[in-house]
């Protein structure tokens, strides 16, 4: 022997190499082909260059009711977490100092829905037929102002949801329920101690049951408090929403505290031209003997916009170049396993490590990681970029959260990850770079380019069933059980939850990474 | 337990309705080269995918050192192959393809600059193997299989596509490499390249090995000396000759071979009949006429035969 000396291996002890060097072997060769280091590179720059592209592409006009139509976008309320909020309702109040209580009955609650969807103008969809929305509201409302997007605390009937206590436009806890009539009315009250906002409900005025508790921590001693109604728009019979507009009869009302009950006013908020959220009249207020009776429209609630506004999310410029760059490193993933089966380099590589899912295994962590990068900094990258290039263009951007952000930035990276890791055992299976490319392409991009240029129903189980179900960890909008609106993938919605969706595309991964180990214990390399 | 051992026994392999290997059993000692011989399609190289855990056999095993090939830790410290020459990565230059390999045997880097000495392609280290001749990618598949020094070493058709001076270089290493005490196996299916370095030789046709002997021992099973000649008037020739006393055959119109006279005796015998002639040659038993006549016996593959000596 010229130089090393190897060690004696004892009988009957199979060991096998770390797989440290495996993952050393595979790694060096990834690197020592400049084509498979080039071609990532390149897919993170398409990613931000389309993501630029599309953003760039994108113009929003602001058309008022009476069709005038400027750049821009209508107006939408931020809450107090910094989320896209709805705020447009009718009420009738007045300041609130100090502590307070405020109790009212709501004997009767309607409504009507307009025949015209949303897109028409409000002055042509008067045209009404009866009816409540589940989610039209009517009750106690207490605020530091009516200013749009700020805090708030308010007990409630509702169209079909019964009472309510919500606070702060996500917070919403149940109380009694059943609908309001004359021969079922509801008592509602709300009371003001210090921070501390607490909802009751009751039958008869006299026993009360608790709804909720709210703390809005730096409540001004001076508030807005009064009542209020407003009724959201309806899906219920049109897929673009119809505007709606609710009514409530108020009986006993009482103001218990530092307020000047004669100084109540009603006022009509988040229904002007430039306010996003669709209502069908201003809303307003009359006495009837010792009734109020007040009527709105609009919504208290996380905004749902895409449908209403067609607004741009943090992910919405990004699916295209994402896209691009997946099929890049499709076509990268599968070389790094068909070119040494094309070349009979297969045979040098089992021959130096005969334990061949420890290959796989190592080849999958080095693609896998390689596109985790890629996509990791085209996303980090082109994410704000495109954020940014709607803003010029004076677009409205969802606003998202940073949490959103990373979620979206990381699950982009994940799914370019396990879409790689994927396409390797779909080039493991077929040996053929040609075919792998195809079957690759076909299966983990394909339905989502299909699901983003169709609707209807077949897209929804696109999205749940095939691999495009990873694109949900895009999803930008949330969803809100206060919200009746059709979470479609058209309105922006993945039917599925983002880590959900997620999981679908792992499953198929680990489906052909499952085939591809099988086949290898069993072929003759 | 010698490190430097290849044992076969009772290989077979069944491709689809062709049976490739039909019991192959035989053993390459070490210090020897152990030359693998037989036409094209007779086994050699599902043999050598079976010794490297690349096939796995239908029945019988091979061990490398005493032990199957897939419990090697680090294999290549083991076993050294060349099992194809054309499988590089092209854009991939030869340095990087022999790192991964040391990588994946947590061998140091230095190793891979050593080998690439050992087969002159220093100077090249750093170009991209797809630009390599044959030749050199020969080069380079020895040195792939002597990164880890192992003490056994597989070479398969390592003749192929090289130069002269190449091949003098080839068989000049592996006379080397078997004086160090290694066990060689080199298949080829061209008896004369392996005449003058093989030792020891396994001759398989039709999955089956036909012969597994010393060199000398084989030589000595084969016929005797042979007389060519060339003659414008070979029937003539053939009269004289046969009176002679000779055992002679007419090749072609213009050749005969004559067997159980000297070329004295022969030239004697045609020049007192006034027989024209020229070119007379006295030919010795080759390891190729020992091969054409083990091989010859297998029908289906004699004309295998004929065409792999023409290659």
């Amino acid at each position: 022997m010229t130089t090393t000396s190897t060690p004696p291996l004892l009988a009957g002890t199979p060991e096998r190499a770390r797989f440290t060097a495996v993952l050393r072997a595979e790694w060096t060769k990834f690197r020592t082909v400049r084509g498979w280091v080039i071609a990532p590179i390149m897919a993170a720059v398409l990613c931000v260059v389309f993501t630029f592209l599309v953003a760039n592409g994108t113009h929003t006009d602001f058309c008022t009711g009476t069709g005038n139509c400027t750049a821009g976008h209508a107006f939408v309320p931020t809450g107090p977490k910094g989320q896209a909020v709805a705020d447009s309702y009718y009420t009738l109040g007045g300041r609130l100092t100090g502590d307070g209580t405020i109790t009212t009955q709501v004997t009767s609650l309607t409504g009507v829905i307009s025949t015209a969807p949303t897109d028409v103008a409000p002055s042509q969809a008067q045209q009404t037929r009866p009816g409540v929305p589940a989610w039209a509201k009517a009750g106690i409302l207490l605020r530091p102002s009516t200013r749009q997007g700020s805090a708030y605390a308010a007990v409630m009937v509702t169209g079909g949801h019964g009472d309510r206590f919500q606070y702060d436009y996500s917070h919403d806890d149940a109380g009694r329920p059943g609908p309001v009539s004359a021969g079922s009315p509801h008592w509602l009250r709300l009371t003001r101690t210090g921070d501390t906002l607490t909802g009751y409900d009751s039958t008869n005025g006299t026993t009360w049951t608790r709804t909720g508790t709210a703390h809005l921590t730096g409540l001004p001693a001076t508030v807005y408090a009064g009542l209020f109604v407003t009724s959201p728009v309806s899906f219920q019979t049109s897929a673009s929403g119809a505007r709606t507009l609710a009514t409530a009869t108020f009986d006993h009302t009482v103001i218990d505290g530092s307020a000047t009950p004669s100084a109540w006013h009603g006022q009509s908020i988040g229904a002007g031209e430039q306010d996003f959220y669709p209502t069908l009249r201003a809303g307003s207020y009359h006495r009837a003997g010792g009734s109020l009776v007040v009527s709105g429209s609009g919504d208290i609630a996380p905004a749902v916009v895409q449908g209403l506004l067609g607004a741009d999310t943090a992910s919405s410029s990004l699916p295209f170049g994402l896209t691009v760059a997946l099929i890049v490193l499709i076509v990268v993933a599968t070389m790094f396993v068909t070119a040494e089966y094309r070349r009979g380099l297969i045979r040098i590589t089992f021959a130096a490590i005969p334990g061949r899912h420890r290959v796989l295994a190592a080849k999958a962590v080095v693609i896998g990681a390689v596109a985790f990068v890629i996509a990791a900094v085209a996303a980090a990258t082109a994410v704000p970029l495109g954020e940014h290039i709607l803003h010029a263009n004076g677009a409205y951007v969802f606003p998202a959260g940073a949490l959103t952000v990373v979620r979206i930035v990381a699950g982009a990276a994940a799914l370019a990850a396990v879409t790689a890791v994927a396409v390797l055992a779909v080039g493991t299976i077929t040996r053929k770079s040609a075919a792998a490319v195809a079957g690759g392409i076909v299966v983990f991009v394909l339905p989502s380019i299909i699901g983003s240029i169709s609707s209807g129903g077949a897209v929804q189980w696109l999205y749940r069933l095939t691999p495009a179900a990873g694109l949900s960890v895009l999803q930008a909008l949330p969803r809100s059980a206060q919200v009746d609106y059709p979470y479609t993938f058209a309105n922006g919605y993945y039917p599925l939850a983002p880590w959900a969706g997620f999981g679908v595309l792992a499953a198929w991964a680990a489906l052909v990474l499952g085939i591809a180990a099988v086949l290898l214990r069993r072929r003759d390399a | 337990m010698n490190d430097a051992i290849i044992e076969v026994t009772g290989l077979r392999k069944r491709f689809g309705p062709t049976l490739a290997l039909d019991g192959v059993t035989f053993t390459a000692p070490p210090g020897k080269v152990t030359g693998f011989i037989g036409p094209n399609g007779a086994g050699k190289s599902t043999t050598i995918r079976v010794i490297l855990g690349l096939d796995a056999p239908d029945e019988g095993h091979a061990r490398v050192g005493g032990h199957p090939y897939r419990d090697l830790r680090n294999p290549l410290r083991h076993v050294g192959a060349l099992v194809d020459a054309a499988a590089v990565q092209p854009s991939r230059t030869a340095r990087n393809h022999l790192l991964w390999l040391a990588r994946s045997q947590t061998l140091e880097a230095g190793r891979v600059d050593a080998v690439l000495e050992l087969v002159g392609l220093a100077a090249a280290a750093r170009r991209k193997a797809g630009g390599f001749s044959l030749g050199m990618r020969q080069r380079l598949g020895i040195a792939a299989a002597m990164l880890g020094d192992p003490p056994v070493v597989i070479l398969d058709e390592p003749f192929n596509g090289m130069d002269p001076e190449g091949i003098v270089w080839m068989r000049k290493l592996l006379r080397t490499l078997a004086a160090e005490g290694r066990a060689l196996l080199v298949s080829s299916h061209l008896m004369s390249e392996l005449q003058g370095i093989a030792d020891h030789i396994v001759v398989i046709g039709r999955g089956k090995v036909l012969a597994e002997a010393g060199i000398d021992e084989l030589l000595a099973r084969a016929a005797g000396e042979q007389v060519l000649l060339q003659t414008p008037t070979p029937a003539e020739a053939y009269r004289v000759l046969h009176r002679a006393g000779g055992v002679t055959t007419i090749i072609d119109d213009g050749a005969l071979s004559v067997s159980g006279l000297a070329a004295r005796q022969v030239v004697a015998a045609l020049g007192q009949s006034d027989v024209v002639f020229s070119e007379v040659t006295t030919q010795r038993p080759t390891l190729e006429d020992v091969y054409f006549q083990l091989t010859s016996g297998e029908a289906e593959f004699g004309t295998n035969t004929v065409q792999g000596a023409q290659r």
